[in-house]
């Protein structure tokens, strides 16, 4: 049997303890502040429970359907896709809806699949880069969009940060401003975007 | 009331039966490791309450040992292949959309109506947590409508999603412990020692020396805390409220927005945000584990110098 090799979950376990034991706090403090903390974080692993119909769909052809779709759209491109697809998520973010699109719920049984379908490559390689940018961009779309709106946790966090320094902002105040940068990561995503295309188009003629 | 522990319910009998078929599952190498993996999660889920403190400390120590060493494998639940899929997929068209878009219907409304939703007094679902219990809601909807139309054995969504959850591996809990170190991190103080020392390191040297080292701060603190949340409030108060807004004189509200976004591009670039840049990379099943990370920063960079530019421009204005 090979010898195991640690992971980036291990060496987090291990920089745990270590800060745990530096900081202070002691064996037993430590462990129980890592089980404390880790139990009440599990609304962050619930959302697996998306993974059983997500995978009955795919067994009966969503991935496939989904390519099927952008294959026989004319001038689809990856490029041209994934914009249309950051500006919906940015939009919808920006009025609260976050959680209605996600990396399991729609980007690995839909976009991603579209973004390969429209690619033009066949090479594993190519495929690979399609479904990287179509994680990429559903998080762009997420991060600068959701600040616009004014009830998300971010929003809430700053303004009740300021606070504490006797600085009172209304929510507006601050989502307002995050319009500008909304605004510019649209623009710079979807440039290279289309850069991306243009690459795709080039190693096609060259092929 | 319905509330988190409903989908905790939820979630532990699901990692439960992920546990027992891939205890039984003779095509996984470490079929074993991976029923004690997620065999755990589901006593995370199930006995999190019960088992104090200390017990889940022991628990997660177990679970990042045997995920952190690559003691689980990888099954081979009973699929269909991929001709069959095509088929299927032709023969049902798009009507395959429905059901996955039933779960983000049920967020929506659940999110706007319901708060609104009482019976005989008591509020139906907890309010603290109303998108996250319709998620689960429209996930239980979604799945038996899907379940109805393909005329499905009762087990098989659930091999259908420990196929997927196999192929996340020890990803899928990466994100979850990384929430318990930076509440490690907060516990000792980290954030005000790095954050006193980066003060010192800033020089006193005008309006654009202080926006722009407060935009990097949130940046490089994010990447190195991974979450822009916990970087925020060491950052702001170590540089951007002394520095930027008392003594250039920046307007709160601009400094702030943009300081939060400056952190997000950080975000961006670093794997210790496991939920966006990790798991993704197992979820779409990446030979590279940072290539979701390649793939953003072409755009954080150009965009946190963006930020920078922005702030100088228009909090002085």
């Amino acid at each position: 049997m090979k010898l195991p090799r640690p992971n980036a979950l291990f060496l987090v376990l291990v920089v745990i303890i270590v800060s745990g034991l530096i900081g202070g706090l002691g064996l037993r403090g430590t462990i129980e502040r890592l089980g404390g903390s880790f139990n009440d974080a599990r609304y962050i692993s619930v959302v697996w429970i998306v993974l059983p119909v997500i995978g009955l769909l795919e067994r009966h052809g969503l991935r496939e359907r989904a390519s099927a779709i952008i294959s026989r759209m004319k001038g689809a491109t990856s490029g041209r896709l994934l914009i249309a697809y950051l500006a919906f998520r940015q939009i919808t973010a920006a009025l609260g809806l976050i959680s209605i699109a996600g990396q399991a719920q729609t980007v690995r049984p839909i976009v991603a699949p579209m973004a390969e379908a429209a690619c033009g490559h066949d090479d594993e390689q190519t495929r690979e880069k399609m479904r990287a940018m179509a994680a990429a961009t559903d998080n762009i779309g997420v991060f600068f969009g959701e600040d616009i709106f004014l009830a998300i946790a971010s929003i809430l966090l700053i303004r009740a940060f300021l606070a504490e320094y006797g600085i009172d902002l209304e929510p507006f105040q601050l989502s307002i401003w995050a319009i500008p940068t909304a605004i510019v990561a649209f623009v710079l995503h979807s440039a290279r975007l289309l850069m991306m295309d243009r690459a795709l188009r080039a190693t096609r003629r060259a092929a | 009331m319905i509330g988190l522990g409903f989908l905790y319910l939820l979630a532990g009998l699901m990692f439960a039966a992920f546990a027992l078929f891939s205890a039984a599952d003779s095509a996984n190498p470490r079929r074993l490791g991976s029923a004690l993996l997620w065999g755990l999660m589901a006593a995370s889920f199930l006995l999190g309450d019960q088992l104090g403190n200390f017990g889940n400390g022991l628990l997660v120590i177990a679970l990042a040992i045997v995920g952190g060493l690559g003691l689980a494998g990888q099954g081979a639940p009973p699929s269909t292949t991929d001709e069959q899929r095509e088929t299927m997929a032709a023969r049902y068209g798009n009507r395959l959309f429905w059901p996955a878009l039933l779960i983000p219907a049920f967020a929506l409304a659940g999110t706007l109506v319901g708060k609104q939703l009482v019976i005989a007094g008591v509020p139906l679902l907890e309010a603290k947590q109303v998108t996250l219990v319709s998620l689960g809601i429209g996930v239980l909807v979604a799945l038996a409508v899907a379940m109805k139309w393909f005329r499905t054995a009762p087990l098989v969504p659930l091999q259908e999603g420990r196929r997927i959850m196999d192929q996340v591996g020890w990803a899928a809990i990466l994100p979850q412990l990384l929430a318990a170190l930076g509440a490690i991190f907060a516990a000792v103080g980290l954030g005000e020692v790095v954050g006193a020392a980066f003060q010192q390191l800033v020089p006193d040297a005008g309006r654009m020396t202080a926006v722009a080292a407060y935009c990097l701060g949130m940046a490089l603190f994010t990447i190195l805390l991974g979450n822009a949340f916990a970087a925020f409030p060491v950052m702001t108060a170590a540089v951007g409220i002394p520095l930027v807004i008392k003594a250039q004189g920046g307007d709160p509200a601009v400094v702030a927005a943009i300081g939060m976004l400056s952190g997000f591009c950080g975000t961006l670039m670093t794997p210790m945000a496991a939920n966006f840049n990790i798991v993704p990379a197992a979820l779409l099943q990446l030979s590279d584990r940072l290539g979701v990370i390649k793939a953003q920063i072409p755009t954080a960079i150009p965009l946190l110098v963006i930020n920078i530019l922005l702030m100088y421009w228009l909090a002085f204005r």
